[in-house]
Order: structure tokens, then sequence, then C-alpha cells
């Protein structure tokens, strides 16, 4: 009933447009107000449905996972969160889906925040973890499969000073336990005990600064999940195999889904994606067209 | 939420609905949000910064607790120092103290980048398009071609010390039209990213708040 | 004075950094440490600046009933009211060692119900100023528009499956052909372009960076570049 319900609104969207074309090109345009309408039902109306659009999983999605599926058990993954709310309904379905592999496969996460949201974005992810059950049927416990070390201040001198020590920056984790008293991080000096960084970033500090600080200067391998307005800017380091793989914005998340097996978040509101998507395209293509033919109205 | 609170999930849809009212126009119920939304995360940074810096990173490194075993680190009061003397530029008869901790981050600042830039950035990017041109398929020889094209001619365009004209204006108009693709891409993701934070908010409207409100009332 | 000590001391920070990327070991590893250190603890008195900073002007703003002083009240009590809540929950925290933001405390709820939705909410309003102004101002006006414009469809329509599903449904290809295009785009052209930018930020950092170190770059001690 809701899927029908939405897409015949989705129909009645679409069919709509045309008037907006013909309003703009006898020199009309609809106000901003009544675009505002179309993206709000475009965002709105497909999270009334409930049909999952097949997902193609790229190369730099495939390889990331690749490198993450291929860890040992008890290897250990230092999860940096450097983002905030906003950033949420992109990176949060990767997060959960981050550790539902990572709890699955017996890997040991070490989370930490350069930005002071970040931990907590943590927490919310591991809570919705947790309830998956075949997560569950693994039983990881705080402390002893994954640790919260919280947020420290000093943006990418924290990654610098992490070079030497994370016990200098990180002396006792979230819950106030001593940093020694954590089994999960014992053994763990710096980045050289890291088997893999995985970062979760929405823009400085961030990705760019842990290519810059721990994986050029000391070392560590890096996957990151990126705010789609970042990822562009991160191409560059992945080219230069500065890093094994990039999720970029909710389809990154979508497709990393898909690669795990996990479905989620990210992959339920995709249709969201795609519908946004195609009226900014509209829109681009009904204020081209009227454009043109105004153009051509004067040169004639 | 396991532990969603009922009122807590109601306001946090009429804070939602009082932002989301500017997009008709500026009035009252979105000016008193925004106010809210200032205070709220002005002093949400400033706890967390104390939790942080100077609890956990100052305050137990300078008094480590009974039995940690760990020495005072009596170094952090230097950081102490320059910290209070950055509150200085409130008192308006010594606020040129201020200039101290500003010059010290300035200045490590300066130093940290000055080679973590050059390596990651530039060299490191420099060798990754010195790469053979002639790769296994003609897809990603394509591609070796485009990026140490692209590259080059973006980097003549930013190049301003020569006018650009003859072969080196073509080069730059070349560089010009690379940038344009990168800004394009750039705008296709920015639309996504834009779009999916607005998905957010109306999935948690649609969802969580609608739940809630029909629970509450 | 004023002015020579900020440059020394800038000069000193910047060249310990500098050199401890090259020499890791005592004296620089050790001074590169503890500076690391003090910008941690620097920063948080820089936030509290800022969150003073806004406190004054609220509070001036209201002293002199200038213009939207109510929102100069509302600013203010949402402040303190954070700030008491954001506190109780820390040093609750400490005197009983757990989390300073775990489920049930005053802080978590605040960052819950406040802090989250209005900042998401904030954001995400973009989305809309997006969409309209691609309906009233991008236009193919010239060749390099055009470039801008065809680049910004293609990765619209091959990052989501917008157009793949039509065109395999149709039979036309089996492929994704247009998730193709979008990765070959941002693989390469947008990696070319994004790479000369950054390579002329990062030679631009540099030698300013070297400038400031050595005392010829001084605006931010208020003197002469």
């Amino acid at each position: 009933m809701g899927n029908t319900l939405a897409i015949i609104g989705m129909a009645l969207l679409g069919l709509s447009l045309i008037y907006v074309l013909y309003r703009t090109i006898i020199g009309n345009p609809v106000s901003r107000r009544v675009v505002f309408v179309y993206v709000a039902f475009a965002a709105g109306l497909p999270l009334f449905m409930d049909l999952l659009p097949p997902v193609h999983v790229t190369p730099d999605v495939q390889a990331l996972v690749d490198a993450l599926e291929e860890l040992p058990p008890n290897s250990k993954i230092l999860a940096a969160f450097d983002y905030d709310p906003p950033s949420a309904p992109e990176l949060q379905p990767m997060a959960e889906a981050f550790f539902k592999m990572a709890f699955k496969n017996d890997l040991d996460v070490i989370v930490m925040g350069l930005w002071p949201q970040g931990p907590q974005q943590a927490d919310q992810a591991i809570a919705a973890a947790l309830l998956d059950p075949d997560v569950q049927a693994m039983n990881p416990q705080y402390g002893i499969d994954y640790v919260n070390l919280g947020f420290q201040s000093g943006n990418e001198f924290v990654i610098q000073r992490m070079g030497s020590g994370f016990k200098a920056m990180f002396s006792r984790d979230q819950r106030q336990t001593p940093y020694d008293s954590i089994p999960v991080l014992q053994n763990i000096v710096n980045f050289s005990n890291i088997d893999f960084v995985m970062n979760f970033s929405a823009g400085k500090p961030g990705t760019v600064e842990w290519v810059q600080f721990a994986v050029d200067r000391f070392g560590a391998t890096l996957g990151a999940g990126n705010t789609a307005v970042q990822a562009p800017q991160i191409y560059p380091y992945l080219r230069a195999n500065q890093m094994v793989g990039l999720l970029g914005g909710m389809s990154g998340a979508a497709e990393f889904e898909k690669a795990l097996g996990m479905p989620g978040a990210g992959s339920t509101m995709l249709l969201s994606q795609i519908s946004t998507h195609a009226i900014v395209i509209l829109f681009i293509i009904i204020g081209n067209t009227a454009y043109f033919r105004t153009r051509k109205r004067k040169n004639g | 939420m396991a532990d969603a609170s009922p009122i807590g999930i109601f306001i946090a849809g009429v804070l939602t609905l009082g932002i989301f009212s500017f997009l008709y126009k500026d009035n009252p119920v979105y000016k008193v949000c925004e106010a809210i939304f200032i205070g709220v995360s002005a002093a949400y940074w400033a706890v967390e910064y104390f939790y942080s810096a100077l609890y956990k990173k100052f305050w137990l490194g300078v008094i480590p607790p009974e039995g940690s075993g760990a020495d005072p680190d009596m170094w952090l009061w230097g950081g102490a120092i320059l910290g209070v003397l950055m509150l200085c530029r409130m008192i308006p008869k010594i606020n040129w103290l201020s200039r101290w901790p500003l010059a010290f981050i300035v200045g490590a600042t300066a130093g940290l980048y000055m080679m973590t830039f050059f390596v990651s950035n530039a060299m490191n990017q420099i060798a990754s398009t010195m790469q053979p041109l002639i790769q296994d398929t003609f897809l990603a020889t394509l591609g070796s071609f485009t990026v140490a094209i692209g590259t080059v001619t973006g980097l003549i365009y930013f190049f301003f010390s020569k006018e650009h004209k003859g072969i080196f204006g073509g080069a730059a108009k070349v560089g010009i039209w690379f940038l344009m693709v990168t800004f394009g891409a750039s705008f296709g993701y920015t639309v996504m990213s834009r779009m999916s934070l607005l998905i957010g908010r109306l999935d948690f409207l649609f969802s969580s708040w609608a739940t809630n409100f029909g629970q509450m009332f | 004075m004023k002015r020579e000590i900020p440059l020394i001391i800038t000069s000193i920070a910047g060249i310990v950094f500098a050199v401890s990327y090259f020499i890791p070991h005592y004296p620089f590893g050790k001074a590169e440490n503890i500076f690391g250190d003090w910008i941690s603890i620097v920063s948080a008195f820089a936030i509290w600046l800022g969150m003073l900073n806004l406190g004054e002007v609220s509070l001036r703003k209201i002293i002199r009933k200038t213009e939207g002083w109510q929102l100069g009240v509302i600013v203010l009590v949402s402040m303190l009211v954070m700030l008491i809540i954001g506190f109780s929950s820390v040093f609750n925290a400490i005197s009983s060692g757990t989390s300073h933001m775990a489920p049930g405390t005053g802080l978590k709820w605040m960052y819950d119900y406040t802090f989250s939705p209005l900042s998401a909410t904030m954001f995400s309003m973009l989305a809309f100023f997006v969409a309209s102004a691609s309906y009233r101002a991008f236009r193919a006006r010239s060749l390099e528009a055009t470039l801008l414009l065809v680049t910004a469809f293609f990765v619209m329509v091959g990052r989501v499956p917008l157009l793949d599903p039509i065109v395999n449904a149709l039979g036309i290809t089996d492929f994704p052909f247009f998730s193709a295009v979008a990765d070959w785009i941002m693989t390469y052209p947008n990696s070319a372009g994004q790479r000369a930018i950054m390579i002329g930020i990062a030679l631009g950092i540099t030698s300013s960076s070297l400038r400031i170190i050595l005392g010829i770059e001084r605006s931010h001690v208020g003197g002469d570049a």
C-alpha cells in the first residue's frame, strides 16, 4: 500500500514538472519555495517505500572490504570517528556495517575521535551493531573486544603525538578506565601495533590528516568512509596508494553494506537519494531548456 | 534508540520543524531555534574540551591518581600558562599577551605542515603522476594519460608568474577544462551529500518522531 | 617586546616541529611531544575563549537593549543550561568513574535531543538551496560551464543506481555503464584536477610555513607581512 501510494505520488510529482517547464520557458519561473516542495517530496516519498534498489559495488569500496575481510581474528583496528550529527545519515550506516563486520570477524576495535561528537556517534553505531543476532552470537565485550578512548583536542597534533604513544593522548578511556588496565590495549604502544586504521570523516581534521600523519609518517594502513562532499578531494590519495579504499557518501554506505552482505540504513535510504538526484537533474534540464530557447529566440 | 526519551524525541522534532520553518521565510520561531543552537553548541564544545583536554590531559597529567604509578608531568603547566594568556584577550589592558599562545599555535602549525604537506600532498602526488603511461587496458592507459595531462596543465593554469599566451596559454586552457570537470564532480558529490542530510532529517520526522507523536497523543 | 617575543615563540615552535620530522630523537622528539601536549591544552582554552566571547557579546546586547536582544537572552540561557547539565554530567562521571556521555546522563540527553537535531537540521537545509540554485543559476553558458554541467550529470546519475537499472532493463547494456563512467571520471580527470589544486596548495603552504618560521611573515603578531 505504502509502495503504491508513494509511486503514484512520485509519478504525479514527475508529471507536474511539465508545468514547471512551461512556466520556465515562458519566462515566469516558479519560486524557490515551489522548488523546496519538490525536493521535500522527492526526499520524503521514497521513505514510505520498502524497495531496495540494485547496488553496484565500485572498485574502491570492494578494495576496502577486501582489505578488512583479509584481517585475521584479533587484529587491531583503530577506528577514528571524525564527524558530527549532521553527517550521520551518510556515515552512520557505514559505521554500523563496519562494527558488525568487525565483531563478526572477531577483530579488536579501538575507537577514538578528533571531533568531540565522534565518540558519541561511535557509541550509537556500536549499540546498533550489538542488536544484530550474528553479532550477539559473538558476544563482544567492552574492554576486551572493543574500547572507546573518547575525544582528544588538538586536531592533527593528536595523530602526530600518537605516533610516539597512544597513551600520551588517551591516558584513560571514555569510561575513565586507565589505559594500562584495558585488556584490548595491552601491547598497543603506537601505530606499529595497529593492523588497520579506519577513519570516518566529515571534514577537517579527518582523512587528509590521517593520510598525512598516520600513513605517510607512521606507516599505517588506512581505509576511510567520507561524506560525499569531501570524497572527491580524497581520490588523489587513493590513486597514490596512500589509502586502500574509500566509501563516499550514502551510496558508498549502501555499496559497503552490499559488499558485506549486511543491508542497513544506507541501502534503505538510497531510494530517496536516487529520487533527489533525479529531481535536481530535472531542474537543471528545465532551467537549461528555457535558457537555450530564450537565447535562440533572442538570436533569431 | 533503546533508551529513547519520548519527551526528548518530541522536543527534537519540534526543534527540527522550527529550523525548517526558515524555508518559508525568516521568522521568530526559526530565530529562537537558531539562538538555542548557538548557545547549546558553544557550551557543548566547551564542556567536551574541558573534559578531554583540561581534565583528562592536563589535570590527570600533573596530578596522577594514586596507584597509577605515573609521574607528574610538569611540562603540561606550559600549555596551561599559554592557555591562560589566551584568555587575556578578553581584558583590554593586557590583551596583547594573547599573541603569545597565538604565535605558538601559528609556529607549531607552520612547522608541522611544512614537511607533511610537502611530502603527502606534493611529492607523493608527483610520484604517483609519474607512472608508466601505457597500462594493461585501454581505459587504464587513457586514464594514465588523463591524469598526467590534467595534473600538468592544471598546475600550468595556477602558474601566474608567466602570462597565459601561446603554447603556455593553450596548456592553461586545457588545465581549466580539467578543473571544470573536477568542480563538476565535486558539485555532483555535493548534491549527493546535501540530499543525504535532508533524507536523514525526514527519516527522523517520519519514523521516530511520528511514531513517538502518535504514542504521546 | 610585544612583537619580538611572539616572533621568537613562533620560530622556536616551528623549528621544533620542522626539525623533528627529520630527527625525531632527543631533544627534538621530546620537545615535539611537549609542544604537541601544549597544543591540546591551548586549543581547549581557545574554545573557552570563543564561548566566553559569545557570552560577552550576548550580555552586551541585552544590557544595551539593541535590536534582537531577546535572542541574546535565549543564547545565554541555553548556554548556561547546557553548561550546568554538562558539568554535572562530567563531575558525576569523574566521581563515579563512568562515562560523561553514558546513556541516562543529562549531557547525553541534551546531545541527543537538542544539539544533534538542531545541528543536523541546520545543515540539511542546504539541500533545498542547492536544488533551487541548480534550477535558477546552473546554465551551460560557455564550454567550461558545459563541461562542469555534463560531469555533474554523469556523477549524479552514476554514483547512485538511477539510469543503470533502466538501461539494463531495456537491454541496451548488461553492465552498469553510468556507474563505470562516474567511476572513471572520479578516478582519472577528477584526481588530476584535485591533484593540481593539491600540489599548488602544498607548495604554497610549504613556502608560507617557511616564511612564518623565519619571521618574514608577521601578520599573526600584528606586524606587516
